[in-house]
């Protein structure tokens, strides 16, 4: 099963959807809690970091008995050091983005922790690919 | 008996099949079938939401009944905060109290004063390592059972701590019966409740046993104390023996802010009410937000239990009576250490059992099926006009395609769906009825041609 979500650069209203849609699929499919939770935490981290950093993107979800894939693409700016990227705390969000609560260099490392496989592709004025993948066997932390 | 016990009712004679109901509630748990409403069991979580919304009051909730207390040789009250908010200043706390005595209460004692005591196991939970922040209260039980049904991986937030009316429902038994060197088993304790999710957290609790006996609304009781207080002027006696116990913050727990009212301010606090926002709240916490939220007060009512569906005043009237109220009594309940110590050896304070999630949402039990449906559901839901209008009976489009994968509706419940079939069908006569037989078509053309002539 694979559905696709468009996500809006700029678009704080509607941030938090795809994650939400996906949420309740997972829930009706009967996926287990504790996977729903790190998966909801990846999308939304991922789909707060389109709207944030890049153009318009989508938020691809497939489900399968292998397991759960997120893939978080967009047309955007790209990463330019990703190591850097990856570490807590690093974030280059504007002094307003970071007064309405975001900023904090936490969505990518959190992306990281939340699920079982993390690919990153970025290009310099390309764009950037999230390639996310989740066990179904809980082994929760 | 069936699986669920279910406080929030529906009276089938006075339901007109309107779609009021289906639309508010919550966990869509309602569906009108037949001209008539249905709740889905596993689905209601009794928030009384639908009894609030019902134009023709068919929904109720089912309580006990003031008969009951005949059962019991002893019979205590313990009247939520919110019950000393209806009587518009006119009535005072002593005076409630002695009244519900004069009424057949051989004691009672504030629920208020369970909030004492849980205020203070709130603070020394935050004292913990472990906390998963937000940490979510656990009073409303309509919450409760929210977060079982909607929010199931938001469980291991929910603050494992009684509710003030389980405690309070626990002092009171165990304080007569020592007095009265009486047995527990003849004692029974009789909450005045604001809500019908707190008779289902009675008769069917979430995660323990409880102390309580039976349950009598607010607005039950609320006529009782009204034609008979004035009474009280022959029972001089009552009046010296009903002061209340509970401090200001006890009770203030009825309205919104009450429970946090005991933290100091490195404990950070955001409180909601009504069950649309908090369903917004909660889905920022299922993706990781408000982690440096420390509590989350959450009450399922407007204006808090203040607001809950049994009680009579307005909330925002009633807040500033139970304010004035609050306003003369003492900061603190002057609850001892070893009190408190007693309170929390007996175990009372503390869940003894996990809370269950309640996975409704599930489409079938083998997920190689589950997925199957969702991709139904998906397709069908582009294919419906998406108007979300409820006149199918279902409270969304998405919500009848799942009815109708689970085989529970058929697509001509749509109205839309119904009327643009009777529309291609009349395009089709139309088009049949141009369509003369060749026997027919000679005589007609003639008949044209004189007309224009
Ligand atoms: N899709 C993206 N396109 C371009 N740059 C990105 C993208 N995602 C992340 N970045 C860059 O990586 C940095 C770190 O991302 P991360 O999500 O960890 O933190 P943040 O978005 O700045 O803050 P937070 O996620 O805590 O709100 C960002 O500041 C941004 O420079
Ligand atoms: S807010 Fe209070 S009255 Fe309303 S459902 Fe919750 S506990 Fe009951
Ligand atoms: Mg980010």
């Amino acid at each position: 099963m694979k559905m696709s979500f468009p996500i809006a650069s700029d678009d704080f209203v509607q941030a938090g959807e795809a994650s939400s849609k996906i949420k309740r699929i997972l829930k009706q499919i009967g996926i287990p809690s504790g996977i729903i939770r790190r998966v909801s935490i990846a999308v939304y981290e991922s789909e707060m970091n389109i709207v944030i950093h890049a153009s318009d993107g989508e938020i691809t979800l497939s489900v399968s008995a292998d397991g759960i894939d997120i893939i978080s693409s967009d047309q955007g700016p790209g990463i330019a050091d990703l190591e850097l990227a990856m570490q807590e705390g690093y974030s280059t969000a504007s002094e307003e983005v970071r007064r309405q609560g975001f900023g904090a260099g936490m969505g990518l490392p959190n992306i990281k922790k939340s699920c079982d496989q993390l690919n990153i592709e970025s290009e310099l004025g390309k764009g950037t690919t999230l390639t996310m993948h989740f066990n179904l066997t809980e082994s929760e932390v | 008996m069936s699986e669920y016990f279910h406080s929030v009712r529906l009276d089938k004679s006075k339901c007109i099949g309107c779609t009021n109901c289906i639309k508010r509630c919550p966990t869509e748990a309602i569906r009108v079938r037949d001209g008539k409403a249905h709740i889905l069991e596993e689905r209601c979580i009794d928030c009384g939401e639908c009894i609030r919304v019902c134009p023709e009051h068919a929904k109720y909730a089912i309580t006990d009944t003031f008969e009951m207390l005949r059962k019991f040789k002893y019979r205590l009250a313990i009247p939520a905060p919110s019950l000393f908010g209806q009587f518009a200043g006119k009535l005072s706390d002593i005076e409630i109290i002695a009244t519900l005595k004069m009424l057949g209460f051989d004691e009672v004692l504030e629920v208020a004063l369970g909030a004492d005591y849980v205020s203070m196991a709130y603070r020394k939970y935050f004292q913990r390592q472990d906390v998963l922040r937000p940490a979510i209260s656990s009073a409303c039980p309509a919450l409760v059972r929210l977060i079982q049904v909607r929010f199931p991986t938001l469980i291991p937030h929910i603050i494992p701590i009684e509710s003030p009316m389980e405690i309070t429902a626990y002092l009171a038994k165990k304080e007569f019966a020592e007095k009265q060197n009486i047995a527990l088993t003849e004692v029974g304790v009789f909450f005045i409740s604001p809500c019908p999710a707190k008779v289902t957290a009675v008769r069917q609790p979430v995660a323990s046993s409880t102390y309580v006996d039976g349950i009598i609304s607010i607005s039950e009781i609320y006529g009782l104390i009204i034609r008979n207080h004035s009474k009280l002027r022959h029972f001089p006696e009552l009046l010296k023996t009903s002061r209340p116990r509970a401090s200001s913050g006890g009770l203030r727990w009825a309205r919104p802010g009450g429970e946090s009212i005991g933290f100091s301010n490195n404990i950070s606090h955001v409180q909601v009410q009504g069950i649309d926002h908090i369903i917004k709240v909660l889905e920022q916490v299922e993706m990781g937000k408000l982690r440096n939220v420390d509590f989350l007060e959450l009450q399922a009512c407007p204006g808090g239990c203040l607001g809950g569906p049994l009680t009579v005043e307005n909330p925002f009237v009633a807040r500033v009576y139970l304010n004035q109220m609050a306003n003369d009594r003492t900061e603190t309940a002057g609850i001892t250490a070893e009190e408190f110590q007693g309170i929390e050896d007996s175990g009372a304070l503390y869940f003894n059992a996990d809370i269950k999630a309640r996975q409704i949402m599930r489409l079938d039990e083998d997920i190689a099926k589950a997925l199957e449906k969702v991709e139904k559901v998906e397709n069908l839901t582009q294919s419906l006009p998406g108007l979300d209008c409820g006149a199918c009976g279902s409270p969304t489009c998405r919500a009848l395609a799942e009815d109708i994968v689970q085989g529970l509706a058929n697509r001509t419940y749509c109205t839309i769906e119904l009327r643009s079939d009777v529309r291609k069908l009349a395009e089709r006569m139309l088009e049949f009825a141009q369509h003369l037989p060749p026997t027919m078509e000679k005589k007609t053309q003639e008949a044209k041609k004189d007309e224009d002539e």
